[in-house]
């Protein structure tokens, strides 16, 4: 039978045994996957960008809401825990092309010790990632929302170095506690199939009450003026939108309301940040199965390090992602 | 197996000795980078707050930076810059082509919606 086809002899075009693109099968299947993955997030952060530019002149201003430093209470320092953990990023990167480079070299001590770095890297990560979230959910001045579901927050001006400078005030320093209406109601103290979500620590009159007491406090809205500051209502405008358009108050945030501003804000930020910290954590447990694959010699007695390259592609494009996540939701 | 790495960035601008030269001079580049961003980002100079093409002249700075950020990791620690240009283009083309294509979509909507929500009879102060 001289038409069948030999393959693995001469190089046929498309007799089989022909890499035109020099990469492994593995290696190919991982960068299509880093492909389809980056649409999946684009898309993320293409319908956050649409939401952003639906609500362009109310958006939350991201220096106001990530002010936080682990250990360092009640002081604004916008940016700087986020760098932290963009650094961390890069660096167990970096840590983890050593690795891919100690892997071509057949160097297993320095593999070892790149992917333990690099797992180190990955979990403090993680970790900052976690904290900024509880720091989030938890909030720091609260808000009040109002039937059309806006968020009106307050404060006051206060002299700073000779300028007239506005500086938030929490809910909780200024409300007047009053009698609780009610308690939550829950499935062991009502009716056993009926329950409801916690409710908030104070209650609209309230904090009108305490509004009315202090003539210094104001109300700010979402409205972003032409200085690219939220606007503030002067002080018989903001006893009225809190009187005629308060609904409830708002502590920290969850997918339905934020004390920063619109929903969408507060849910946008959980399913982006909480799909790239899902990725991490995946990251860093293919690294932890490497890594084991690395001490017990598998790759030493295969020839071949590729393992750790392809694990290396998606940890870099972990990072890649985070490189984008941190420009659209913390710098623009 | 020991691969040929082109050791060479800014086009041959600037050249290293190994590949793990190569590695630190990349992470000093990004971190440069990173800190220019944060600096801007918290001191937000006045001067750059005028708007061109429809965005705040920082915003676009932020952007192309980031973009910046991006080609290095892909072609230095993804060793993109290594592959073959089949490779390449397979893999660059194709998501560049299909995210800006939803990116204009998504925004050029989400901008009507603006007008529609601002220019029509919709109440939303309340």
């Amino acid at each position: 039978m001289d038409t069948s086809v030999v393959t693995g002899t001469q190089e046929k075009v498309w007799g089989g045994g022909n890499e035109p693109l020099k990469a492994s099968y593995g290696k190919l299947m991982m960068w299509f996957f880093i492909v389809s993955d980056a649409l999946t997030f684009s898309g993320f952060l293409a319908a956050y960008g649409f939401s952003r530019f639906k609500f362009i002149d109310s958006w939350p201003i991201a220096d106001e809401v990530f002010t936080h430093v682990p250990f360092l209470h009640g002081q604004e320092l916008p940016m700087i825990y986020v760098a932290f953990m963009t650094f961390i990023l890069i660096m167990s990167s970096v840590t983890m092309v050593l690795a891919v480079d100690a892997g071509h070299n057949m160097n297993k001590t320095k593999v070892t010790w790149y992917m333990f770095l690099t797992i180190i890297g990955g979990v403090i990560f993680v970790g900052s990632q976690a904290w900024e979230w509880a720091t989030f959910i938890k909030g720091d001045y609260g808000a009040v929302q109002t039937k059309g579901g806006n968020i009106l927050q307050f404060g006051e001006y206060v002299d700073k170095d000779g300028e007239q400078v506005f500086k938030r005030v929490s809910v909780a320093d200024f409300a007047i506690v009053g009698e609780k209406e009610r308690v939550q109601d829950n499935r062991k103290s009502g009716i056993w199939y009926r329950s409801e979500s916690t409710i908030p620590n104070y209650n609209v009159d309230e904090v009108y009450a305490g509004l009315e007491a202090n003539s210094n406090i104001l109300v700010r809205t979402q409205i972003i003026n032409e200085e690219g500051e939220k606007t503030v209502l002067s002080r018989e405008e903001s006893l009225k939108s809190i009187k005629e358009n308060g609904k409830t108050v708002v502590e920290g945030a969850n997918l339905v309301a934020n004390e920063y501003g619109t929903a969408l804000f507060a849910d946008f930020f959980f399913f982006i940040t909480g799909f790239h910290g899902f990725h991490v954590l995946s990251g860093v447990l293919l690294n932890i199965i490497i890594f084991f694959n690395v001490i017990l010699g598998t790759y030493e007695r295969r020839g071949s390090y590729e393992m750790v390259e392809k694990v290396g592609l998606y940890w870099h494009f972990v990072d890649l992602v985070w490189v984008f996540v941190f420009t659209f939701f913390y710098l623009v | 197996m020991v691969h040929a790495h082109k050791l060479e960035i800014f086009r041959g601008l600037i050249k290293f000795k190994s590949n793990t030269q190569k590695i630190w001079g990349v992470l000093i580049l990004l971190s440069i980078v990173t800190a220019v961003e944060v600096v801007l980002g918290i001191y937000k100079p006045a001067s750059l707050m005028n708007v061109v093409l429809g965005m705040k002249l920082l915003n676009w700075i932020f952007i192309i930076l980031t973009i910046v950020k991006a080609y290095y990791i892909t072609w230095d620690f993804m060793h993109m810059r290594d592959e073959t240009p089949g490779l390449r283009r397979a893999v660059v083309w194709t998501a560049v082509f299909l995210i800006s294509y939803l990116i204009f979509i998504l925004l050029q909507e989400g901008g009507y919606v603006f007008d529609v929500y601002s220019d029509e009879y919709i109440k939303r102060d309340f």
